[in-house]
């Protein structure tokens, strides 16, 4: 149904003031592809998204579709789609009024207007809802209508400010299904800003990692998931334990030998660390297997301090006997004070370079 | 009004009733009873007994008297349409703030402080006959005379202008900023250049702004008085009907005619403010036109 893009690709620098807000952020989007940028707050993950819409200038860069470079045009010559954090539907006018504002602006004939509005109505399941005016909708309707709002162009490109943040946790697992199926079944090229990793992993094909304007990390889910390339994108991604240890020894199956705080650990590797270089062993707490055997291999002893029940399981912390705490997550009871051990699995241990070498590749 | 599932009045009803009572007597008394007191007064006439529409008559008998209505409109309206639509045009560029924003609002409200008489001098001293103004321009060699700039229409337009715009200017500007600024980037994205933009859309969503700006201004440049004597001609082409009241109460000694020519005034200012009123919906209405339900 959409217009289908072969490609975008940006290169873009941004300074409010002294302060640079992106720092030569680029990237190449593939036609049909679902791209998130997820950073924490702050990061430019908006500006950069309103830099695409033409919303606000870049200081420095350049953005190209298929070939054509695009950044010198106005929003309303760019032909994409925005959503709004806040929706930013049309308060005047009507849930149809406001549908049809892009069609009427494109003098579209009555009949296929009427016609494409109401299609759009059906595909967001809110057929009856023409009459009402945005104050009398729902947050999750609303934020239907501004998605139909911008599909109704069919656009070239679908560019969605974290339009789930301000939805209940139930609804928003809905409405992240409905905007994935709306991607696919309408063959869209879509970039989608959020700070949920739980939403960029479940809905994207390609995840931007950002932090402070740069660009950290850039890969399938399942990249940026398993193999982490630096701290910053490690902990964002939910590996909570880390300790500074110095490489042993490293094989050429990428598995690594490392001690550190008289902890010795096996993990995995994707750098080129060298026996003898300080790096980072990193484990999410999910990963742990708390047991009551003695210690083995990539084991360690500890005591129960704080139990924490999250229903599916607890969260543990415990104290190590090297005297490191450790973050678990583990369906075991446990009781504060009791001793355990804590297994490691060994391909579930990422070895990192430490903060400042090789940060941002 | 919400009311609770039985249809009682809720608690908070009551409650927000009882907060309401000090502003009602707060009208009452210093609006309602003065009003009525002044009907009242303008149906006694001092040279006849009893209840008369004398004053009336005789207002609406003496041209002399009836032009202050027309002088009044003719001051009163293109102030107000001058005023608004120049503070609406700074405020809507302004609305995302711009360099030096605070240097220039200070400069544009600065006005405000100086009250009426010194701006009127300020105003005689720069546009008189031998004001700089006129000095300035005589110099350059564009005028060979002076413009008549002061003791006229044009010097009370100067200075209600003057009075009226930063306040005017600042009240939109607080209004229009308060919009958010997502609605007209939406806007743009679904593909309206700048105007579309400020006619769809910001338009619509300023109008009670702007109506309350119309309204404000009409109603203190038809109660023009300081401006129109200090400036205008009060004798003459500035009498508005603001001196003829004056003029009845404070020279002739005539309260009942005063107060019948006060209760003139105050239903040419209704009508106006209902005429604003009237053309809000109009303003809404167009622009929401093609973009409603057919
Ligand atoms: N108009 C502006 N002037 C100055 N600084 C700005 C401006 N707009 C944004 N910034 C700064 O740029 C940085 C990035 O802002 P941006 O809105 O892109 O963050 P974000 O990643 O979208 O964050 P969030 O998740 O909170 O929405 C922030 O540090 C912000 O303070
Ligand atoms: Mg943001």
């Amino acid at each position: 149904m959409a217009v289908t893009i072969q490609s975008l690709r940006f290169r873009i620098t941004k300074r409010f003031g002294a302060k640079t807000v992106l720092r030569d952020f680029a990237l190449e989007v593939r036609g049909r592809q679902f791209v998130t940028f997820l950073g924490p707050s702050g990061c430019g993950k908006s500006t950069a998204l309103n830099i695409l819409a033409g919303l606000i200038p870049a200081t420095d860069g350049d953005v190209w579709i298929d070939g054509e470079r695009i950044d010198h045009l106005p929003p309303e010559k760019r032909g994409f789609g925005m959503v709004f954090q806040n929706y930013a539907l049309f308060p005047h006018m009507t849930v149809f009024g406001n549908i049809a504002f892009g069609l009427q602006l494109q003098r579209r004939p009555a009949a296929e207007i009427r016609e494409r509005v109401r299609g759009m109505l059906e595909l967001v399941q809110l057929p009856a809802f023409e009459d009402r005016y945005p104050g009398q909708l729902s947050g999750g309707q609303q934020q239907r209508i501004a998605i139909a709002r911008a599909l109704v162009l069919q656009p070239r490109l679908m560019l969605l400010d974290e339009p789930l943040s301000n939805l209940d946790a139930k609804l928003r697992i809905e409405m992240r299904a409905e905007i994935k199926r709306l991607h696919t079944n309408l063959g869209l090229t879509s970039i989608y800003v959020t700070h949920d990793q739980t939403e960029a992993l479940s809905l994207s094909d390609w995840v931007v990692v950002m932090r402070d304007g740069v660009l950290m990390q850039a890969g399938t889910p399942q990249e940026i998931h398993d193999q982490p390339r630096n701290l910053f994108v490690a902990d964002f991604m939910g590996f909570r334990n880390f300790f500074p240890v110095q490489v042993a020894s490293v094989h050429p199956d990428g598995s690594v030998e490392a001690a550190g705080n008289g902890m010795r650990i096996r993990g995995r590797t994707r750098h080129a660390l060298v026996p003898g270089a300080a790096a980072v062993a990193a484990i999410r707490p999910d990963d742990v297997v708390v047991g009551q055997q003695a210690a083995g291999s990539n084991s360690f002893r500890g005591k129960v301090e704080i139990v924490e029940y999250l229903g599916r399981g607890n969260e543990v912390i415990l104290a190590l006997e090297t005297g490191a705490r450790l973050w678990v997550h583990t369906p075991e009871r446990v009781t504060p004070g009791e001793s355990v051990t804590a297994v490691f699995p060994p391909e579930k241990v990422i070895l990192l370079p430490p903060e400042g070498a090789g940060g941002a590749a | 009004m919400r009311r609770t599932r039985a249809g009682e009045p809720s608690e908070l009803d009551l409650m927000a009733t009882a907060c309401l009572v000090p502003s009602l007597l707060y009208v009452l008394v210093m609006f309602v009873y003065p009003f009525l007191y002044g009907i009242y007064m303008s149906l006694r006439p001092a040279k006849v007994a009893g209840f008369s529409l004398a004053n009336y008559l005789t207002f609406f008998g003496d041209e002399w008297q009836y032009r202050t209505v027309w002088i009044t409109f003719n001051i009163a309206v293109p102030n107000t349409v001058v005023v608004v639509s120049v503070a609406l045009l700074l405020a809507y560029g302004m609305r995302r703030g711009i360099w030096l924003e605070r240097t220039v609002t200070t400069i544009l409200v600065l006005p405000i402080s100086l009250g009426v008489i010194l701006l009127a001098e300020g105003i005689i001293g720069f546009y008189g006959a031998r004001g700089w103004f006129n000095q300035l321009l005589l110099g350059l060699g564009l005028l060979n005379e002076p413009l008549v700039l002061t003791h006229n229409y044009i010097g009370v337009m100067l200075s209600l202008f003057m009075q009226q715009f930063p306040f005017c200017f600042l009240m939109l500007l607080g209004y229009i900023s308060g919009i958010d600024p997502s609605i007209e980037n939406s806007a743009r994205t679904l593909g309206a250049g700048p105007w579309t933009v400020f006619y769809k859309v910001m338009l619509p969503l300023m109008a009670p702004g702007i109506a309350i700006a119309f309204a404000l201004v009409f109603v203190m440049s038809f109660g023009v008085f300081p401006s129109a004597i200090l400036l205008g001609q009060p004798a003459g082409a500035t009498r508005t009907i603001a001196i003829a009241a004056y003029q009845q109460a404070f020279e002739s000694y005539d309260m009942s005619y005063a107060s019948a020519i006060a209760v003139i005034m105050g239903v040419f200012q209704m009508a106006g403010l209902v005429i604003i009123v009237l053309l809000r919906r109009r303003m809404v209405m167009a622009a929401t036109m093609g973009v409603g339900k057919r």
